[in-house]
């Protein structure tokens, strides 16, 4: 019997599996088809201090080995999601990370303290990474200096567990993770999705409507393994890996690159019991592999190639 | 209830002109799913890419759902090659159908191209729960090939008025000209009626336009791309009204696929 539970910076998670903000709508939509037992936490689509309608459509299309997005963040205000969306949550029985952006520091801060203050809530993940929004999203990620300003206003807003999400489209990783520990972040998720484009060439236009989107799916996911390695070597912050987590194999490459917890994304969509198949086939290969403990997968990789 | 079902393909038929009729084995979706709901498929020849693809469900009996469909894209391509025997994993039913007409109305049931597929499955459990009216069905479409199911339909007891493009089949132009006709005649013989349809905007729209018009219910069907086909991911939107009189949007997946024609708001 392998120990599956994980500590992601005071999260305590019954397996080392989330679910990804903005794939696992606000919790319940997967209820009926899916054994919510076997998942660690269930993070909720982003919410800010108001409603926010997201961009029009066309919002997705498909690209090989992945999916392009731009749904922009539609949501319907965090004390909306408090009142009407966490009591059914709760009912779940799974912890529940709420995911919080704004269009300023101040509004960062309102919308995680109304989070951190709500019963049913386990810890804030911030985006300040979305690559769908004009105002807010990504611009508060985009250098070492006001991430640190953004997160310092929100750990004085949160008591819970604070968790930030970071771009992958940084040349180094290392100062943003300096500038989460400094400002007292308890762990950071990595990676949003990639910055990225699709052309219809006869129309000889944008497919999305917003011209750009966010890549995820298959074709992140060695991208991604290489931005979690290199955030594990560059300081001590727990790290929650997600892109391109498809199967066991995908979350326990995250893991041995230096990952505490993996959350799955697009995958949800074509099978919406990945995570769960994840952290049975994560129990298997520390079986196989003479683990007693899923976590001490992190980190485990041997540093010399085969 | 939603389920995840393994399902084995019974039947998988050429119906002429790029349409294809797949019956599926779904003991746990098929007695749950209603005239107006769909189901998102993963296409076995597409196990690597991201996206399932929604269908509407052209009959739910016995056990078995059957999907009627048109070969658009690279999805419907690949899931043509599906062989009777293959397993398709399913998710379903989804999505909020129609509901039943009113006692003693009629329910008149407009549909363009493969369209007709929810209206068929209406149509076939109005017969089914025993309704006294005869449904009607107004088909449309460019040529006569693209005049779907109309035998299942009359089978079914329905009423086909059919329409044509290019008048190789029925009355020439769009089928709204005998829809209004036949609007008209309900209106002056004073029998109540409803109005259901689902096929391109165009014809969606001008079904909205003339249920408000004349005040009576609409249930519009509408189609917009999918990804997670539960409203989780917030990619299929539909412009609809709010309480307020504001817009909101809408998601097909779950607060549709089906409409009041009242609540939509077309760009």
């Amino acid at each position: 019997m392998t120990d599956m539970t994980v500590d992601l910076g005071g999260l305590e998670m019954r397996t080392p599996v989330a679910t990804a903000s903005g794939t696992f709508g606000y919790g319940r939509e997967y209820a009926e088809m899916v054994d919510y037992s076997r998942i660690g936490a269930i993070t909720a689509k982003g919410v800010r201090m108001v409603p926010w309608p997201g961009n029009p459509m066309p919002r997705h299309c498909e690209v090989p080995g992945g999916l392009l997005n731009a749904i922009g963040l539609q949501g319907p205000g965090a004390e909306h999601f408090v009142k009407w969306t966490l009591p059914q949550l709760r009912a779940l029985d799974v912890p529940v990370i709420a995911n919080v952006w704004g269009a300023s520091v101040e509004e960062y801060a309102q919308a995680a303290a109304v989070l951190d203050a709500a019963a049913g809530v386990s810890a804030i993940e911030v985006n300040v990474s979305c690559p769908n929004v004009k105002e807010g999203g990504h611009t508060f990620g985009s250098s070492p200096r006001i991430l640190a300003e953004t997160v310092r206003a929100v750990r004085a807003a949160v008591k819970k567990p604070l968790i930030v999400k970071l771009a992958p489209n940084v040349p180094d990783i290392a100062p943003y993770i300096h500038a989460l520990e400094d400002e007292g972040a308890d762990a950071v998720s990595l990676i949003n999705t990639i910055p990225a484009m699709a052309i219809d060439i006869e129309k000889r236009r944008p497919v999305l409507a917003n011209r750009t989107g966010g890549l995820s799916g298959r074709c992140v996911h060695p991208a991604a393994v290489k931005i979690v390695y290199d955030a594990y070597r560059a300081g001590k912050l727990p790290i929650l890996a997600m892109g391109g987590v498809y199967g066991p194999e995908d979350a326990i490459e995250f893991m041995l690159a230096g990952a505490t917890a993996v959350a799955v994304g697009t995958a949800t969509f074509t099978d919406p019991s990945t995570a769960v198949r994840i952290a049975d086939g994560i129990d298997r290969y520390c079986g196989r592999h003479g683990f007693s403990a899923a976590r001490e997968l992190t980190g485990a990789l041997l540093e010399t190639a085969p | 209830m939603k389920h995840d079902e393994t399902c084995r393909v019974a039947s998988h038929v050429d119906a002429g002109a790029g349409y294809k009729r797949i019956v599926l084995e779904a003991p746990a979706i098929a007695p749950e799913t209603r005239p107006g709901q769909f189901v998102h498929v993963r296409v076995p020849a597409l196990a690597d890419t991201d996206l399932r693809r929604p269908f509407s469900v052209f009959d739910a009996h016995g056990g078995k759902i059957e999907i009627l469909y048109k070969v658009v894209g690279r999805g419907t391509e690949a899931f043509a090659q599906t062989p009777p025997g293959a397993e398709v994993s399913v998710l379903g039913p989804l999505g909020r159908g129609f509901p039943a007409p009113a006692a003693g109305a009629t329910a008149i049931l407009v549909g363009g191209g493969y369209g007709v597929a929810p209206l068929h499955f209406l149509a076939r459990d109005l017969a089914r729960s025993g309704s006294a009216q005869r449904p009607v069905v107004f088909a449309g479409g460019r040529t006569a090939a693209d005049l779907l199911a109309v035998e299942d339909f009359e089978a079914a007891g329905a009423r086909c008025i059919l329409a044509t493009e290019d008048g190789s089949r029925g009355a020439k132009g769009f089928v709204t000209g005998p829809l209004d006709a036949a609007l008209k005649e309900f209106r002056a013989a004073g029998r109540p009626f409803e109005l259901y349809a689902c096929g391109p905007d165009g014809l969606l729209k001008a079904v909205t336009e003339r249920a408000l018009e004349l005040g009576v219910p609409g249930w519009i069907s509408t189609d917009r791309h999918m990804v997670c086909g539960v409203g989780a991911c917030f990619a299929c939107i539909q412009k609809t009204r709010d309480a307020s009189g504001g817009t909101v949007n809408s998601r097909c997946c779950i607060n549709g696929p089906v409409f009041k024609a009242a609540e939509l708001v077309w760009d």
